[in-house]
């Protein structure tokens, strides 16, 4: 029995997550993201769970990576600020392949900007934020909905890959209360098994991706952000293998782009295509849904990153992608890099949403 | 068993200089692990970032070397999510006091049941020997080469102040007393804070006209000031000399803590 709800869109988030497993949040207050970390703090030792208020983001996003190496499902949830604090750190949970979940409620930007506006400023901070050549996999909601279903898709894919996953939402998203339908219970899948006796850091054959030895279990594993041989030990001056070990970090996510797609297509051989992620897929709704001629194509992504290249292919009479985004053209440069079409980004700063007579003027310009 | 029961034998020789006090630091935190009668799957060790956070890669327990400074963040998540794990944390002056000092007083204020043992050796070994929060006054480095012009850290003051229950402060010369100190941490519920000053010749003492090993371990011992002779100098109203530092328990208490196992699911 699925039941009916009206919830925020950071209580939606929490919510999926609990029901997801998660079992441990190690967060900082800070807007437009806080009422996700109070949520958990609520509910969470109701469920024999940890919640745990850190003295910054950084320790927050330590805490998280401690508590997954325990086996626990864990997660915090932050905006920009704090999102950039974390980078190092992210980094770390790329290159130790640890399972985490990290919500980022993005707000105006750079540095303290709009904390109650919304923004798309931070997309490719979490694909590219932590320094050297890492790959993450990062959702993007649209609603309420969303706002449940991909924060517990996210602990699946986390555990699954190995690896940060991030929940892209923004200040609209996060905030506004909209109808959602909670399922009874929701699928958990778990982290790769563990061979006892094998290196802890090689996967096995025909994967990219190791099994995971919980801490706790008696596998004596050493876990190092340096690069490590399959042993997980030090051996950070061998060319050869940090190559190995960087390629094969980036390959199990960017190998599985098509598996890990996650996206919607309306009207594919249409000329004219939206393409987006996030809120502003409420106001590119909204234009179609005011020229019901099924002459407008959309493509609305929910797995950003790896970004869904091959989606574009679909849109065989596309003449031009536009794509409306809360940034200065993020995800459209993206775009570029994967269609010879003509790319139109149509950025929006300041935290109001496109109208949808904005987007529709740019239809008529190019009719 | 033996300290040696906890080392990866494989994995010797380490990678500390000739000379190094890191060592000796290692084995007397292992002994009085050993004595402990812990087992070894429930045992975890965490370090940052330095030649004291390279410690767990040595030792035969599961082990997270963590980024510069945040080790205390990552035990804090070790500990809380799985408070049946005795968590054990080596770190160094700069990975604590300086990049590490905001998560350091939040873990004492905490008090969440982790044992700290730091290796002070008053310098950025690994990166050359710069100098650091505990480089006394006047004492040279790469990057103090007019002698340092700041006063230095006093981190068990500061452990105290912030709330550990337990904070004791040896040097690599007292051994014994350094092991037993661990093993009171150990057994202290709560945050157990143990300072081991250390020699570093390759990067203080060739600096700091310390010719030989020897000679700054004597420089340790001779300018240690046991905690009730310091005591006894204060209530005669003597002033203790700038050069010297405070060794023993400084404080052993049972404020309230977070990270233990909860009564009722204790076996």
């Amino acid at each position: 029995m699925t039941r009916t709800e009206f919830w925020q869109g950071n209580i939606a988030s929490a919510e999926g997550a609990l029901a997801a497993g998660c079992r441990f949040f190690g967060g900082y207050p800070i807007t437009p993201s806080t009422e996700i970390a109070e949520h958990m703090a609520a509910k969470l030792p109701k469920k024999g769970g940890v919640f745990v208020q850190m003295e910054d983001e950084i320790a927050s996003i330590a805490s998280v990576i401690g508590a997954s190496w325990t086996g626990a499902r864990a997660m915090t949830a932050t905006s920009g600020p704090g999102f950039s604090l974390m980078m190092e750190n992210i980094g770390y949970a790329a290159m130790t392949e640890t399972s985490c979940v990290i919500v980022n409620v993005q707000r105006g930007g750079p540095s303290t900007g709009q904390p109650t506006m919304a923004a798309q400023g931070d997309m490719m901070q979490c694909r590219f934020g932590s320094h050297g050549d890492y790959a993450v996999i990062a959702l993007c909601p649209a609603s309420v909905q969303e706002m449940y279903d991909l924060t517990a898709k996210a602990f699946n894919l986390a555990d699954r890959y190995r690896v940060p996953v991030f929940l892209m939402a923004d200040e609209v998203i996060g905030h506004m209360r909209e109808r959602i339908i909670v399922p009874d219970a929701v699928e958990q899948t778990g982290r790769p098994a563990f061979v006892p006796g094998t290196p802890p850091f090689k996967p096995a054959a025909g994967s990219l991706i190791p099994g995971f030895p919980r801490f706790g279990n008696g596998y004596g594993t050493h876990v190092t952000g340096l690069t490590h041989d399959e042993r997980g030990f030090p051996c950070a001056t061998n060319p050869g293998l940090h190559a190995a070990l960087v390629q094969r970090l980036v390959d199990k996510i960017e190998s599985a782009a098509v598996e890990l797609a996650d996206f919607d297509m309306i009207n594919p051989g249409a000329e004219q295509v939206f393409i987006a992620y996030g809120a502003p897929i409420r106001t590119v709704q909204q234009v179609l849904h005011d020229r019901p001629d099924k002459k407008i194509g959309f493509l609305r992504i929910r797995t950003v990153w790896p970004f869904p290249a091959h989606a574009l292919a679909f849109f065989k009479n596309a003449q031009k992608f536009i794509v409306p985004e809360l940034n200065l053209g993020q995800i459209a440069r993206e775009i570029e890099r994967h269609t010879c079409v003509p790319v139109v980004s149509v950025p929006k700063l300041g935290g109001d949403l496109h109208s949808p007579k904005e987007l529709a003027a740019i239809l008529e310009a190019g009719a | 068993m033996s300290f040696e029961d906890w080392l990866r034998q494989e994995r010797l020789p380490h990678i500390y200089c000739a000379g190094c006090g890191n060592g000796t630091i290692i084995n007397c935190t292992l002994a009085a692990v050993d004595s402990m009668g812990w087992k070894k799957e429930e045992t975890i060790f965490v370090s940052g970032i330095g030649c004291s956070s390279r410690a767990p890669g040595y030792i035969v327990t599961d082990s997270l070397h963590t980024t510069h400074g945040r080790a205390l963040a990552f035990a804090t998540g070790v500990k809380l999510a799985n408070p049946r794990l005795h968590v054990v944390v080596f770190t160094g002056d700069g990975d604590l006091a300086a990049i590490g000092g905001n998560h350091f007083i939040h873990a004492c204020r905490r008090n969440i049941d982790l044992t700290v043992v730091c290796m002070n050796n008053q310098i950025y070994g690994m990166t050359g020997g710069q100098g650091s929060p505990t480089t006394p006054r006047g004492y040279l480095s790469t990057t103090t080469p007019y002698g340092s012009a700041e006063p230095a850290f006093d981190l068990g003051e500061l452990a105290i102040a912030a709330g550990a229950n337990y904070v004791a402060r040896w040097t690599s010369f007292h051994v014994k007393e350094l092991e037993r100190a661990v093993k009171a941490g150990l057994e202290t519920p709560g945050f157990s804070f143990v300072e081991a000053l250390v020699q570093c010749p390759t990067n203080f003492g060739r600096r700091n006209k310390f010719r030989q090993v020897a000679d700054q371990i004597e420089y340790l011992k001779a300018h240690s000031l046991l905690k009730a002779k310091r005591d006894r100098m204060i209530e005669k109203g003597e002033t203790i000399p700038e050069d010297m530092f405070v060794v023993g328990e400084l404080i052993r208490r049972n404020r309230p803590a977070m990270g233990l196992v909860p009564a009722e699911a204790k076996p």
